[in-house]
């Protein structure tokens, strides 16, 4: 790569991290796995002065459970999540959309934080954790805060977070019936459409649902007309065909580009609603 | 004394490749690692509009900058480069290294910086600042040949590079054309099948930029040149014309190559201007070209369309074939460009013997990066064109798809085979490898189970495909660079052997393959044996690696400079061992006469008495080191049948290749195991065009699929464990009976996978569809059957 010139600061601590970003002013920009960043140095697209490398602060990678919820660090690269035992078990769903993303160089240096931060229209991650009804935790030079995903992706690669603050993490509860299914582009392997669905069941009917849906939209949204369709129906086949049928149609400007149009993506968001779904309740 | 071990014969066995540790640990050397002591770094200016009007070009800046030695602009360079020469016959418009007035694509160099640092030059190419009004764009080349919106090169009107060469039945060598019997054959016909099919535009991307070191050294006068090239030869050739020195004054080395797929057989611009910066400054400059830049400054593939018409019986007998093609070449001609599309008509015909066909070529210049050679150059178009052709018929027919073309075969006892398209096909058994492919599939049990798939609602389909090939690229008659190659092997004074090759290796593996067969020639250890290639300074002679011609050209230079050196050598050793020429045998690392082994000498023995011959034997000079050139009589002409089986899904229009089934016949084998990782290439990448390669641009002229997230290169994952076969039906034209495999995966593959999807969706009437295998354009011929 040849990019233009910049300097580079390794942080030591979120603390520290927070203090190079605040210093570098309008010219800094954090680095940790560098997969959406360093692309777009190479093209000069983005041309950053400082660049401030977060991924070895300790303690902002890693997965724990706490109280019954899964924390996941910042930095945390995809394979340590897609081959997590305790995500595995309790909440496949984050597992599979971490093994789907990119190839296998990709996933052993992007980390969940930098996809969370980065929010292109296509990334996994971002449908999973909306399903998931997942947190965000931002720490920044007043302290932290946390923003729910809901609130947090907010357009196309625009995310609830200003320039001074740092994601240190992504907590949610885990769920076991919820699965993650896309439509790969075959170049990127980003998703063409990808859908997250979460259900909770009681007695045999679901109590509610989410979906997120990442790759039809300017950025990462929850299907609320789905989500609302399944809401109290018994759990079944039927009732996950009907609602899927409700899928894509709430969305109103679909993306189109070369790997696919509008009107196939707003089909996809279907049929791949459908499958999430019925992965979700093969695993209720 | 315990005897040593009796070494193996190595001819035929799968030999693993002696490259491969140096390449998989970081340890082989390739353009980028070289550095020379004031060492100065290029980076290219490049249009980013696709048609303009050069109005100016302000270089201040980038001339002010720290470290920047000159910015040199197209005018600059033409005072040291005329334009730039091609290698086929053809009319051509001329093309600067460097623009001048006007910029023909994006991507084309307008500036050049040199530079202390590669990232100061590349600081300085982004100040350059450039004015171009902009001209009206055309990418599309049957919009292009009417010449609206634009003419791209005043001397060339609608666009057309070559005009309407017609080929084949009736037509005469001096251009006469006789529709007799083109004509007679359509109308005879009870079926005719009409179908325009598009092969896409493909970028080659090896895995190894293109990058050049030039050193000129004024003190010597002559000229070293480091290039990631296919043939380090024709790179000398063409930098001594260009700058003025002689062949002897010029010295090319390709270095470790990584990859070319016939993208590195052209001599670029860029060499050209490393190697008069080099000259005019005096110092060594390097370029190396980035991923980005590789996509649009680095030839393309393919992107020709094929109006096919096919006259045939109900029987199947096929009685005429019409092949209209339209090549869209991009802005400029390149080395070979011209040529690549006339070896589709060459190859119009394929395994079948057809009565009467017409081909008429039409090549177009359109605002786009210019294609040249891909592996494959030129056949797999032919290929693919006639085995979809096939394939359409025997639906119409309703008959098997194998049976049709068994009916259509040459036979087997009709070779040589001279076709209307002017090749000499040298050896085939057609009907050998389709019975063979058949069976190794088990393709009656695939019918079957696909059929069942399909009572089970699943799109299932099958596909197969026949291939020839031209390979072994000569005889001197055909290739304007000459058509033969050229060795010497040198048996050292320790009794080790160097031998040269003219024929470049990138990836062929020809340093185990040639190393195997001087093992066997001599009875000695490979662990003995150095096979020196791309350096013209090593290698006195040579053409390059390109058409599948390492093994059937190289190699038998190789093996007839070894038989000479062997021939010198057992007379060293007669006179030693006081017998007869005649009577000496070459034997696990020994030369001794036949029937008594006991007094036989090492290998080393006898080497290090012909470099000190006391007594020099009459008639012989001292030493062990002999040349020879070798030029076939004829190309070879490889053969096979590929089967795939493919299922699409219902919903989203997905295509997954399930089995895939390659019989390929490339004569007499000397490594089946580099040969099959040959034939792994050729497939992946035959897959790739079908199911997810594709060159877009838009209106524009901007490319789209200007990067790996855009332009889908196939994965490991997305193929099934491919199933291997081999017919062997050896060559006559060259005494080892190796017909050349390189680009034979690219033929066959790309064809069956596209019959296989079309038979998948045949259901829903469709007879076509045109590549790549999209996942939407799938869906939505479902979405219209089921409507």
């Amino acid at each position: 790569m040849i990019p233009t010139t910049f300097e580079y600061a390794r942080a030591t601590s979120l603390g520290d991290a927070l203090q190079k970003l605040k210093a570098a002013g309008e010219g800094g920009r954090l680095i940790a796995g560098g997969h959406s960043l360093v692309p777009l140095m190479k093209l000069r697209l983005s041309e950053p002065q400082v660049l401030i490398d977060i991924s070895r602060i300790p303690g902002l990678s890693g997965i724990d459970e706490h109280d019954g919820r899964i924390i996941i660090g910042a930095a945390t690269v995809h394979h340590d999540v897609a081959s997590s035992a305790v995500l595995q078990a309790r909440c496949p769903a984050v597992a599979e959309a971490a093994a789907s993303i990119g190839d296998p160089q990709v996933r052993n240096r992007g980390t969940i934080g930098g996809s969370v931060a980065h929010a292109d229209p296509s990334a996994d991650m971002p449908a999973v954790l909306l399903a998931l009804d997942a947190e965000i935790h931002i720490e920044g030079p007043d302290g932290g805060r946390v923003v729910t995903a809901s609130d947090f992706f907010l357009d196309l690669f625009t995310v609830d977070m200003r320039a001074d603050e740092i994601i240190a993490s992504v907590q949610f509860t885990p769920v076991r019936s919820a699965a993650y299914a896309k439509l790969y582009q075959r170049a990127s392997h980003y998703a063409i459409v990808g859908v997250a669905a979460s259900l909770d069941v009681s007695g045999g009917a679901i109590a509610s649902a989410r979906i997120g849906v990442t790759g039809a939209t300017s950025h990462a949204r929850r299907l609320i007309n789905v989500e609302r369709a399944l809401a109290g129906q018994p759990l079944s086949t039927a009732t996950i065909e009907s609602a899927a049928q409700l899928a894509g149609l709430e969305l109103d400007e679909v993306n189109a580009d070369i790997h696919a149009s509008a009107e196939y993506r707003r089909a996809m968001v279907q049929v791949f609603t459908r499958r999430a779904l019925s992965a979700a309740m093969a695993r209720s | 004394m315990a005897s040593p071990p009796v070494l193996p014969k190595l001819v035929g066995e799968r030999v693993k490749r002696r490259e491969d540790p140096r390449l998989i640990q970081g340890r082989a050397t390739y353009v980028d690692d070289l550095k020379i002591a004031g060492m100065q770094h290029l980076a290219f200016k490049r249009s980013d509009v696709a048609h303009g009007r050069i109005r100016s070009i302000d270089v201040s800046a980038a001339e002010a900058m720290n470290g920047v030695e000159a910015v040199l602009t197209g005018a600059q360079i033409a005072e040291m480069l005329a334009p730039m020469p091609i290698g086929t016959p053809f009319p051509s418009p001329p093309h600067r290294a460097v623009a001048m007035d006007v910029v023909r694509y994006a991507g084309e160099p307008v500036a050049v910086v040199v530079a202390s640092n590669r990232y100061t030059a590349r600081d300085a190419a982004d100040a350059i600042v450039v004015d171009i009004d902009p001209l009206p764009v055309v990418v599309d080349p049957e919009a292009a040949m009417t010449g609206q919106p634009t003419v791209i090169h005043p001397d060339f009107p609608n666009n057309l590079a070559v005009a309407l060469v017609p080929s084949g039945t009736g037509v005469t060598p001096d251009g006469k054309v006789d529709d007799t019997a083109i004509d007679k054959a359509f109308a005879d016909a009870e079926v005719v099948i009409s179908q325009r099919m598009m092969n896409q535009r493909l970028v080659p991307n090896a895995i190894e930029p293109r990058g050049v070191v030039a050193h000129y050294e004024p003190g010597k006068g002559s000229m070293t040149i480091w290039s990631s090239t296919q043939n380090p030869h024709i790179l000398r050739t063409m930098i001594a014309a260009m700058t003025g020195l002689g062949q002897d004054q010029v010295r090319a080395i390709a270095p470790e190559v990584g990859g070319g797929f016939g993208a590195k057989i052209n001599i670029y611009g860029e060499e050209y201007v490393a190697a008069a910066i080099s000259k005019r400054l005096g110092i060594p400059v390097k370029w190396v070209e980035d991923r980005s830049e590789a996509f649009v400054a680095t030839t393309h593939g393919r992107d020709i369309i094929g109006y096919v018409d096919i006259a045939a019986m109900r029987t199947g007998k096929v009685l005429g074939l019409k092949l209209r093609l339209i090549a869209d070449i991009g802005a400029y001609n390149m080395l070979l460009t011209a040529a690549i599309p006339t070896l589709t008509m060459l190859m119009a015909n394929g395994t079948y013997a057809i009565p009467a066909i017409r081909t008429t070529l039409t090549e177009v210049f359109t605002n786009k990066t210019p294609t040249d050679a891909y592996r494959g150059a030129g056949r797999p178009e032919a290929t693919y064109f006639l085995e979809r052709a096939m394939d359409m018929l025997a639906r119409e027919l309703q008959m098997d798809p194998g049976e049709l073309r068994r009916r259509n075969f040459i036979a087997p006892d009709a070779f040589p085979y001279a076709t209307q398209m002017g090749a000499v096909y040298d050896s085939g058994d057609y009907g050998k490898a389709l019975d063979l492919a058949l069976e190794a599939s088990g393709w009656k049990d695939l019918v079957v189970e696909r059929d069942a798939a399909r009572k089970d609602g699943r799109l299932v389909g099958l596909g197969l495909a026949m291939y020839v090939e031209v390979c072994g690229l000569g005889p001197s008659s055909s290739l304007p660079t000459g058509g033969w190659e050229h060795s010497q092997v040198t048996i050292e004074r320790d009794g080790r052997i160097s031998a040269t090759t003219g024929a470049s290796p990138h990836g062929q593996g020809n340093e185990t393959t040639f190393a195997q067969m001087l093992a066997d020639q001599f009875s000695v250890p490979i662990e003995h044996i150095t096979i020196h290639h791309g350096d013209t300074g090593v290698v006195k002679q040579g053409i390059g690696t390109f058409g599948s011609r390492s093994q059937a050209v190289g190699g038998t230079a190789l093996h007839l400079a070894g038989g000479k050196v062997k021939a010198k050598m057992a007379r060293f050793a007669a006179a030693l061992l006081e017998a007869h020429e005649d009577d000496i045998v070459f034997e696990n690392g020994r030369i001794g006469v036949k029937g008594s082994p006991a007094s036989a000498r090492t290998f080393a023995e006898v080497a290090g008495y012909a470099y000190v011959p006391v007594p020099l034997p009459p008639g012989l000079e001292p030493g062990l080191s002999e040349g020879a050139f070798f030029e076939p009589a004829n190309n070879t002409y490889p053969f096979g049948c590929h089967i795939s089986m493919l299922e699409i899904d219902r919903e989203t229009g997905e295509p997954k290749l399930l089995k895939l089934v390659a019989v390929d016949d490339a004569g007499h084998l000397i490594n089946p195991l580099i040969v099959e990782g040959q034939i792994h290439g050729g497939l992946a990448q035959g897959i790739g065009q079908a199911m997810v390669e594709e060159a877009v641009y838009n209106d524009d002229g901007q490319l789209l699929t200007g990067s790996f997230m855009d332009y889908a290169l196939p994965r490991a994952t997305d193929f099934p464990r491919f199933e291997l076969h081999a017919t062997v039906t050896p060559t006559p034209v060259n005494p080892l009976g190796a017909k050349g495999v390189g680009e034979a995966g690219t033929l066959g593959s790309t064809p069956s996978i596209v019959n296989a999807a079309v038979d998948a969706l045949s259901q829903f009437g469709v007879t076509h569809i045109d590549m790549m295998l999209r996942p939407e354009k799938l869906w939505r011929i479902i979405q219209g059957g089921q409507a």
